[in-house]
């Protein structure tokens, strides 16, 4: 009786120890030890949010969603520099529209309205009028470490927003449900791409939205081989 | 007791043409939900009457001012009647707007028709033309002979002279009682004409069949059922001013100097155990009786003292800028500052958790941002009812209640089916499509495109791309009542790299409203 549950409690212990060594090692490789934020399910796999770090995105939608995690367990967001606003798309989404805060024109005082808000909210979606220089964004990244909040930077150009932790780009958008002259837009299906310095970028499929309109991550297509395998 | 009750006809028609500045000789009527409830002489002279539907009113006089009903607003104007007659005889009962009673001044006017014209005086003083007074030994019947007065003038029934007066009278007369219009109706069918004939009933078959108002009107015809008024306190002085001698003439020094008044007035409201949630600010340039600058603000929990000073300042930098002339602009030293309580509201509404609230840090951050942009740069969006995605959303300037937002209940017809575009553009750019041929896309009469799209531009700035899918059009014609209807049709348009546009055609015109980025 004694001998398989020791063993199992001392198999308990090892995954333990893994667990934890795994969500070390995590950490290192995150480099910014910040608190982990709600992130969209549909995002899971590509990117974890967490607090003190800044991301860059290429499109409204994508910035949409990662403001979605936060901003649907009750958190305050602001959106900075952003004057094309779908506020439609952001509820479908899951933003609570009552905990978001616009800045639509903010002119040269960009980064002042940026600092502030970042003194009292929980994720800021900023639109940057061109390049930001090195300095800036700096100086702004010590101000989100030592609040702990989160920055999406959605970039014109690649590259617009320097020393983001991840940069999320999509590719490939396919929309589905429109003919020549017929139907509406119904689905579409992206690929997102999360590159994360140096290391190779992780891929993802998605709908966005699906036909149902969710946002989920699409099946990858299963390699029928490899069911079989499985199964024998 | 003698009672003394002051009516101002049609009252609410009064208040809404006295809202609107307009004058009172105007056919006008006040509608809830279609139906006249008010209207005043002028209409009912082109036989406009209460509970008449609006297209029937207006078929009768089509120049009828229409005005909705608000009964805030009704009781709002009738503050001031109650506090002229306050002045001159204190315990005034407000019925409803539009009717006062307070008990008779006695000897000391030297005599009811005294008292009464010098009441009346006072009312024309504050531009309430159409006052009647009657005067009786109690409520009901001193209403009664207030209706049965002329305009200005007054009604006395003798002492003892009550019964026979309201024996009298047709029953009509009790038909804004509540219910009263259905007992009326009754008492007709019954044969009954005059309140004498009802009072010539048993009191006890009277209460079974016509419900405790009627009763108590038997009571009071048969010569008993006085009620007691129930006089009101006149509300403290809540509003605080401050005069400046010299005038000043900069927005920081005023701000400066306000600071005390500020403070006063939160006390103030404070001792009344409320906090404003909205406050008019109001100045005042020398040399003139009206406020130059005067402007409501709200707040989304309540004013402090540095709130209403941050206000004002915001106010008049907007108000002082250099620039076009334009209304509410202050153009000359500032000589008196008026902070007005608009909505006041118990403080436990509003009051701290113990250790302090999130969103008050929110609320001190975002006021940082206005005090750096102005008031209106921060603003919160709203979901509202629409055809195109730009209607189907709004921008309230933050601390502001929205206000005139249309339903998203009800189907929209022709509006764009989801899902909705990531990206609504608050001014559309201008685009270009063509057809086979570099033809024209236009839509026609009947809605039909003349040309399948083949090549398009998003914007000036962007290179031409073909066409990989579209759906379209979905035409709304909007003011067609108009001279110049407004014909536009939307397109969504997929280019080949996989973007997807919203298109609009307006007369041949193209524009980028959305973009499902």
């Amino acid at each position: 009786m004694g001998t398989p549950t020791s063993t199992a409690s001392t198999a308990d212990t090892a995954a333990d120890t893994i667990a934890q060594l795994r969500s070390r090692m995590a950490r290192m490789h995150d480099g910014v030890p910040g608190r982990a934020l709600e992130t969209h399910p549909a995002l899971a796999g590509l990117v974890q949010l967490r607090a003190g770090s800044s991301y860059a995105v290429d499109s409204a939608s994508l910035a949409l969603a990662l403001m979605a995690g936060p901003s649907a367990t009750g958190s305050w967001c602001a959106v900075v520099g952003v004057g094309d606003f779908g506020a439609e798309a952001a509820s479908a989404l899951g933003i609570d529209l009552d905990r978001t805060v616009l800045v639509p024109e903010p002119g040269d005082q960009w980064i002042e309205v940026t600092a502030a808000l970042v003194d009292v909210v929980t994720l800021v979606v900023v639109r940057p009028p061109g390049r930001v220089p090195e300095q800036v964004a700096g100086k702004l990244a010590a101000r989100l470490r030592k609040r702990s909040v989160a920055l999406v930077a959605q970039e014109a150009t690649p590259g617009d927003w320097p020393r983001c932790e991840v940069r999320l780009t999509t590719r490939e958008p396919a929309w589905t449900g429109v003919g020549r002259g017929d139907g509406h837009l119904r689905s579409r299906r992206l690929l997102v791409e999360a590159q994360r310095g140096t290391a190779p970028p992780r891929r993802g499929a998605l709908w966005f939205p699906a036909e149902d309109q969710t946002y989920c991550r699409a099946e990858p297509a299963v390699a029928p081989a490899r069911v079989v395998e499985e199964a024998s | 007791m003698r009672v003394m009750v002051v009516w101002c006809p049609d009252w609410p028609v009064v208040a809404a043409l006295a809202d609107e500045g307009l004058p009172t000789h105007l056919p006008a009527a006040v509608f809830s939900a279609n139906i006249v409830q008010a209207c005043n002489a002028g209409a009912r002279a082109f036989g406009v009457r209460r509970g008449m539907r609006r297209r029937d009113a207006q078929s009768r006089c089509p120049e009828l001012k229409v005005c909705a009903a608000v009964p805030d607003r009704d009781t709002r104007a009738f503050e001031p009647v109650l506090a002229a007659v306050e002045e001159l005889r204190p315990g005034v009962a407000p019925l409803r707007p539009g009717l006062l009673a307070l008990r008779a001044p006695g000897r000391f006017y030297g005599g009811e028709p005294a008292a009464a014209a010098l009441l009346a005086e006072r009312l024309v003083g504050l531009g309430v033309w159409d006052c009647r007074i009657g005067v009786a030994d109690e409520l009901f019947t001193a209403e009664q002979a207030a209706r049965r007065a002329e305009p200005q003038d007054c009604h006395v029934i003798e002492p003892g002279e009550s019964v026979p007066f309201l024996r009298g009278l047709p029953v009509e007369a009790i038909e804004d009682l509540p219910d009263g219009r259905d007992a009326v109706s009754l008492m007709r069918r019954l044969g009954l004409r005059t309140l004498a004939d009802l009072a010539d009933l048993r009191a006890s078959d009277v209460r079974d069949r016509f419900g405790a108002q009627v009763a108590w009107v038997h009571r009071v015809v048969g010569g008993d059922g006085g009620v007691l008024l129930a006089t009101r306190t006149p509300p403290p002085e809540l509003a605080c001013h401050v005069d400046f001698e010299p005038p000043l003439d900069s927005a920081e020094t005023i701000s400066f100097s306000v600071r005390q008044t500020a403070d006063r007035f939160v006390a103030g409201l404070a001792r009344q155990q409320l906090v404003c949630t909205e406050v008019r600010i109001a100045a005042r340039c020398e040399g003139q009786t009206e406020p130059a600058s005067s402007r409501v603000w709200l707040h989304p929990r309540w004013f402090s003292a540095a709130d209403l000073v941050d206000r004002l300042h915001w106010q008049l930098q907007g108000a002082m800028r250099n620039g076009p002339s334009r209304a509410g602009e202050v153009r000359a030293p500032v000589d008196r500052v008026v902070l007005e309580p608009v909505t006041v509201v118990p403080d436990a509404v509003h009051a701290d958790a113990l250790w302090g609230n999130t969103d008050e840090r929110v609320e001190r951050g975002i006021a940082r941002v206005q005090g750096m942009l102005g008031h209106e740069a921060v603003v919160r969006p709203v979901l509202q009812g629409g055809r195109s995605p730009a209607a189907r959303q709004a921008l309230v300037p933050w601390g502001e209640r929205p206000a005139g937002l249309r339903p998203v209940g009800p189907p929209w017809p022709g509006s764009i089916p989801p899902p909705a575009p990531s990206r609504v553009l608050s001014t559309p750019w201008s685009a270009e499509v063509i057809g086979a041929a570099g033809r024209p896309v236009a839509v026609d009469e009947r809605g039909a495109v003349t040309c399948a799209p083949e090549r398009f531009r998003s914007d000036p700035g962007s290179g031409w791309q073909p066409v990989a899918a579209w759906a379209g059009p979905w035409p709304v014609e909007e003011l067609w009542w108009e001279e110049r209807p407004r014909r536009v049709a939307r397109f969504q348009v997929v280019g080949v790299d996989g973007r997807a546009w919203l298109l609009t055609c307006d007369e041949g015109v193209w524009w980028t409203e959305a973009v499902y980025d």
